[in-house]
């Protein structure tokens, strides 16, 4: 991938995550196809491309949850803060506190609104009540839901609806005090609303956090992201700029895509 | 291009399709047949309508005879007397108190062993092995296991526990042959009930940081729960009731029980005796009806549980 520049083009101070040459095969099928790629601190990137193209699988490779699929292998290097995440005797459980996730469909455990925020914490052996209620407020305060949620902490979670869930599940996440946010097609299941609510989250959220958002909605790249990567088939095709990705893309198909006239391969 | 595992959705997103689906049907369910064209009207329709009504109507039609037939020549019998006396005269005179004793007993340490194997047995399976063979094999064990006639549970737990383990006509012999006996009801329905948990709880789990034993006891467990109280009760129901397996193993002594050692007579064998051996049909109704009625309370007892775990988590 070296012929787009990517390498060259950086400053390795500013970046936080690093996938260089990844291979990824779920048994003999080969998902990922050398893929290098950088994720730059406190910034968006975001990673479009066809249903399929192998994006979420990517994205799951930032936080080892392949590791939970039986017949998945991955070569090449994943590092954060310059550390291989892959390497024999990482952390896994460590990792994915500091790589956390938003699944594409809002999961909320059914439990209590304050139940499901104090998870993170509890499982990680947080048990002292006090800061328990500190780190619930802090977070839904981060996900911009305490004035909205302060007074129901003991409702259930499932009866909020789907965008607040959504927006639950990213306060869930804060409480285990990630440094990378990712964001797996958070959107798909919300109204033009709630999506818009999510988009903004992401921006205050990069002020802190480096955050890495899957999506098929090339909008939504378009609108909330400041880098993009675009892929196709297990590969990436380019990556840069969202303005130059969108605006004045390298690859014919790249521009293909971003125009709407490439919709399957 | 396949996709990955996580990638179909279907997770999750049946769930709570019922519960919209759940919702819209209270919501509008006035509109029901208004819009439509109705194809109910048809001759063959009207009689399947009618074969399945009958059908349901002759189901709870038979429960419904049986519960009024016992009740109705039991009843009578039911004073205090009945219930917190010993028996005498072989039971023909006084109470049963030391068969509601024993019924109850038996059934307690049956379940004590029963539950944490069954559940245990049923999160290894579920969560721990991929390995098809052992999963397959298993699993047949507990079917066979399912399907053998109590009466051979029995004499296996005479055998066995009885004089080879040298425990006697006891509790404890009666109580693991229970547990025997109804050890394939948990197993499968507790799998069931693991299986029906949205792999998203386990994924949100483990990307918070939790370990897999964590991931299970807090995120899939307390899901489940439902559907494993329902396997615990059906097994309370088959335990409180039988007979077969109980009356080889854990005696018939009309003694109050003193210890886990001690011989004990449960309701239904005491209703068996009282029949078989003609001793006195209106203490053998007054029996089954105290049996009928624990297991009706403890199935009102299970739903009300059921409902109020349901009620607090969703």
């Amino acid at each position: 991938m070296a012929e787009f520049g990517i390498v060259e083009e950086y400053d390795p101070l500013e970046m936080k995550m690093e996938v260089r040459n990844v291979d990824l095969f779920y048994g003999q099928h080969q998902a990922l196809k050398g893929i290098t790629l950088p994720f730059r601190e406190q910034r968006i990137t975001a990673i479009i491309g066809p249903s399929g193209c192998g994006k979420s699988t990517l994205l799951r490779c930032l936080n080892r949850m392949n590791d939970t699929i039986e017949g998945t292998r991955v070569t090449g290097h994943i590092t954060l803060d310059g550390d291989d995440i892959y390497a024999p005797g990482t952390d896994v459980r460590a990792l994915r506190r500091r790589v956390g996730m938003v699944f594409q469909r809002p999961n909320p455990f059914p439990l209590s609104i304050f139940d499901n925020i104090a998870y993170g914490p509890k499982v990680n052996g947080l048990k002292d009540k006090e800061r328990l209620r500190h780190i619930v407020r802090t977070s839904l305060e981060g996900a911009g839901l305490w004035d909205d949620l302060k007074d129901r902490l003991d409702g259930a979670a499932l009866d909020l609806s789907l965008g607040l869930q959504q927006q639950l599940c990213v306060a869930r996440l804060l409480a285990t005090k990630p440094e990378v946010i990712l964001l797996d097609e958070p959107c798909s299941a919300l109204d033009p609303i709630s999506t818009l609510h999510i988009e903004e989250l992401m921006r205050e959220l990069s002020t802190q956090y480096t955050v890495v958002i899957v999506t098929h909605n090339m909008q939504q790249a378009a609108r909330a992201s400041d880098y993009t990567a675009f892929m196709l088939a297990g590969e990436l095709i380019e990556y840069g700029t969202t303005a130059k990705i969108f605006t004045d893309p390298d690859s014919e198909r790249t521009e293909a895509y971003v125009t709407g006239k490439l919709h399957r391969t | 291009m396949t996709s990955a595992p996580w990638e179909d959705g279907s997770d999750g997103r049946e769930e709570r399709g019922g519960r919209e689906r759940d919702r819209q049907g209270r919501s509008h369910g006035s509109r029901r047949g208004g819009g439509l064209p109705r194809g109910g009207d048809s001759l063959a329709e009207r009689s399947a309508i009618g074969l399945l009504w009958a059908a349901a109507i002759s189901a709870v039609a038979v429960l419904g005879f049986i519960v009024v037939y016992v009740l109705w020549h039991g009843l009578p019998q039911l004073t205090p007397e009945f219930l917190l006396q010993s028996p005498s005269a072989m039971g023909r005179e006084g109470g049963i108190l030391p068969t509601i004793i024993g019924t109850v007993a038996v059934t307690a340490v049956g379940l004590i062993i029963a539950i944490p194997l069954g559940v245990g047995t049923a999160i290894y399976l579920t969560e721990y092995t991929r390995s098809e063979a052992v999963t397959a094999i298993i699993r047949f064990g507990a079917e066979c296991l399912a399907g053998i006639p109590s009466i051979i549970f029995g004499l296996f737990g005479f055998l066995f526990f009885v004089i080879y383990l040298k425990m006697g006509w006891s509790l404890l012999s009666g109580g693991l042959t229970l547990a025997a006996m109804v050890l394939p009801t948990i197993i499968r329905t507790t799998e069931e009930a693991i299986k029906a948990v949205p792999l998203s709880h386990r994924e949100v789990s483990l990307s918070l940081g939790a370990t897999r034993w964590q991931t299970v006891t807090r995120a899939v467990l307390p899901t489940a729960m439902p559907g494993i109280i329902t396997g615990v009760m059906l097994s309370i129901g088959r335990a409180v009731g039988e007979t077969a397996a109980v009356i080889f193993t854990a005696g018939s002594s009309l003694r109050l029980p003193t210890s886990i050692f001690s011989p004990v007579r449960t309701m239904s064998v005491h209703f068996y005796i009282l029949a078989r051996e003609g001793i006195s049909m209106p203490r053998a109704y007054g029996t089954a009806a105290v049996l009928v009625l624990l297991i009706l309370a403890i199935n009102f007892a299970a739903y009300w549980a059921m409902n109020r775990f349901v009620a607090r988590r969703t």
